[in-house]
């Protein structure tokens, strides 16, 4: 996974880099799409910024003709719900002739620990199925990333796949500077999809997909800023970020907060067992202090869907004193306490924690098992009301 | 008997001058852990918790004797830290540090393949052997001595089932914390294959989560090559795919690759009972001893 950026954003770092797009604009209002279209000439596609897989499937894509069609497309996209995500720009984009769709792509095979480069012919839409159903399709290429990739691997992974003559240079050596792009710049995946062969035997980037690592961000300073400008998502999610938190929205009613992935994946599969369902995953991550969990508190309050909420803390790095101060600050806010909480505190400095804890204001489990059985009894008392 | 460390390891604490270096350097030494030195840059002639600091690895090992590293290096420096302690020739190096540059770990990857010593994690909460040593960031308190293995992906899951256990008096030989990043030194199978060979560990504990092939492959390794009876658990059953669930690994492809589903009925298949609760692993565990 990683920071995803858009395909306008991709494109622009591929294009700098010597790949051929096609010829491009963004726009955020009709007018302006209207105007880049006039500009480009017809026909171009219109096409969604937002990170939604399918966007052609859902509607987000066009193809216009002329600039009453651009202005319908425009009305119609621009404004949009797209999967949960609000279409706020649009690429106007130069349509490509094509004969044929390529794939390339890059990206870590992890159970090999290095990346492998991948190429076939039955680019387009459905590469995925490709890929499952037909996975010799895809000619593959693994990299030893203290070398980079021989260009004569590029050209292996592209003979490999079967790729016309008329091309296999021009597609060799996109997918070299792809490679070296994906090594530059960090990135986790970046693959284009498709990669059209046009009458001439031109290549052309149709799409781009370029996802970075997010925890090389430090040395990639362009990239990082370019992460603001390709946030979106749920409200919660996005203020989840704010904090910067690990946090997942779900559909169910309990709330559930703790202390690293593994743990809190098990907390929410637990509520699940034993009848509840989980509104989401929040990680507050490790060594955590009063200030986060108090936060974390805020967070979980915020989702209306929420009817409880189970706290479930194991210290290693973290530590049951600084849980317990934030749990405190969190709730004496409250005239009342808006909902039910329960606490199972464990590890590094626990009993510190159960003595600063007001028991007031919580309810205090031993164990895991209990702790998640009682937060699901108290939601289901909430939906009986 | 255990694995990978005991009372004889001699520990380099790469880091040792920074917050968290400096206060689980102490934490180890509490617990027993035979701390010989710390290695940082810059800070060499000094001292810190009580043992001499050096500016490199490699005078560390030549000075002290050390044979293990345990790095607590910032993730920005921290893959050129284990690179120092693969070119220092320890035995072991543990790397604790969260949120490394992935490609930085696909270069040590390589460079592991080319050594004899020994990496785990990183993002990991280290390895314990109960009574003896630990390296990283466990808590002591909650292990006991005893016979059961127990290697996981993930830090605060393994407390949890080590909890289960120890509060039914079930202790352990030794617990390895692999870490949960897309690319690591010790695997499971690894780790597997340690404790099979250790004649005091009698049973073993496995806790994955969703995310890659690794649970599916030492399923694969435990059913060909494993007698010692292992006993599952899976995290993340209820994550809907697509979602990342914190980890880097912890996520189940779009295509549905990694799911919980498919790895607990590899390990079924592999005659590994998997818990639906870490109380219930405990249960398993409890029947084998």
């Amino acid at each position: 996974m990683g920071m995803r950026l858009h395909e306008y954003q991709a494109k622009g770092v591929f294009a700098d880099a010597g790949i051929p797009t096609p010829a491009s604009q963004l726009a955020s209002d009709v007018d302006g799409v209207v105007s880049a279209a006039d500009e480009i000439g017809y026909p171009v596609a219109v096409k969604a910024q937002v990170h939604v897989g399918g966007r052609g499937k859902a509607g987000g894509i066009e193809l216009v003709a002329d600039a009453d069609e651009a202005r319908e497309a425009a009305d119609s996209i621009l404004g949009m719900d797209l999967k949960g995500y609000h279409v706020e720009q649009v690429l106007v984009e130069e349509a490509v002739d094509f004969t044929n769709e390529l794939y390339v792509g890059i990206t870590m095979d992890r159970s090999e620990g290095k990346p492998v480069a991948m190429v076939s012919t039955k680019g387009g839409v459905d590469i995925e199925g490709v890929a499952e159903e037909d996975p010799d399709a895809i000619a593959r290429e693994h990299v030893d990333p203290s070398f980079g990739m021989h260009p004569y691997q590029a050209r292996k992974a592209v003979y490999d796949a079967g790729v016309d003559e008329s091309v296999a240079r021009d597609v060799s050596s996109i997918l070299k500077t792809l490679y070296d792009l994906w090594e530059s710049r960090d990135g986790s995946d970046v693959e284009i999809n498709p990669l059209m062969v046009t009458e001439d035997d031109e290549v052309v980037a149709a799409d781009a997909v370029m996802n970075v690592d997010e925890d090389a961000l430090f040395r990639q300073p362009e990239l990082a800023e370019m992460e603001d400008e390709a946030a979106g998502g749920d409200e919660l999610e996005q203020k989840a970020d704010e904090y910067d938190f690990d946090y997942v929205r779900l559909s169910g009613n309990v709330g559930i907060i703790g202390n690293g992935a593994g743990l809190v994946m098990t907390t929410l599969d637990l509520v699940d067992h034993y009848g509840g369902e989980p509104a989401n995953f929040l990680d507050v991550g490790g060594g955590a202090k009063a200030q986060r969990i108090a936060n974390a508190l805020d967070m979980v309050f915020s989702d209306d869907n929420v009817d409880s909420v189970v706290f479930n803390i194991f210290g290693g790095i973290t530590r049951g004193d600084e849980v317990a101060r934030g749990i405190n600050e969190a709730l004496e806010q409250f005239d009342e306490i808006p909902k039910p909480v329960v606490v199972r505190l464990a590890g590094t400095n626990w009993e510190e924690g159960m003595e600063i804890l007001n028991e007031d204001l919580v309810t205090v489990e031993q164990t895991l098992e209990d702790a998640v059985q009682r937060s699901v009894e108290y939601a289901d008392e909430v939906n009986e009301q | 008997m255990s694995v990978l460390v005991d009372d004889d390891t001699r520990v380099v604490v790469q880091g040792i001058t920074g917050g968290e270096g400096k206060f689980h350097a102490e934490q180890m030494m509490e617990y027993g852990t035979n701390v010989v030195a710390g290695a940082v840059p810059g800070k060499g002639g000094q001292e810190a918790v009580g043992v001499p600091v050096y500016d490199t690895v490699h005078e560390a090992v030549e000075e002290e004797n050390a044979d293990t590293s345990v790095v607590f290096v910032p993730p920005a420096f921290a893959g050129d830290a284990i690179f120092e302690a693969l070119d220092a020739d320890l035995d072991l190096a543990v790397a604790i540090t969260e949120g490394i540059p992935t490609q930085d770990m696909a270069k040590v990857n390589k460079r592991l393949s080319e050594t004899d010593t020994r990496l785990v994690g990183p993002n990991c909460p280290g390895l314990i052997t109960p009574g003896e040593a630990k390296l990283g960031i466990l808590p002591g308190n909650i292990f006991a001595e005893g016979n059961v293995g127990l290697v996981s992906r993930s830090g605060t899951l393994t407390y949890q089932v080590v909890d289960n256990l120890t509060a039914r008096g079930i202790g352990q030989t030794t617990a390895i914390g692999i870490g949960g990043d897309p690319i690591i030194g010790t695997s499971f199978i690894d780790a597997l294959e340690l404790f099979e060979n250790d004649p005091d560990t009698e049973a073993i504990v496995m806790c994955g989560e969703i995310g890659g092939e690794d649970e599916e492959q030492a399923a694969a390794f435990i059913d060909e090559h494993v007698d010692t009876p292992v006993a599952g658990f899976i995290a993340g059953r209820t994550a809907p795919p697509g979602k990342r669930m914190g980890h880097a690994g912890a996520i189940v492809s779009g295509s549905g690759t990694g799911t919980a589903e498919s790895k607990i009925s590899a390990l079924n298949d592999a005659g590994v009972p998997v818990g639906d609760t870490p109380e219930e692993v405990a249960d398993h565990i409890a029947e084998f001893l």
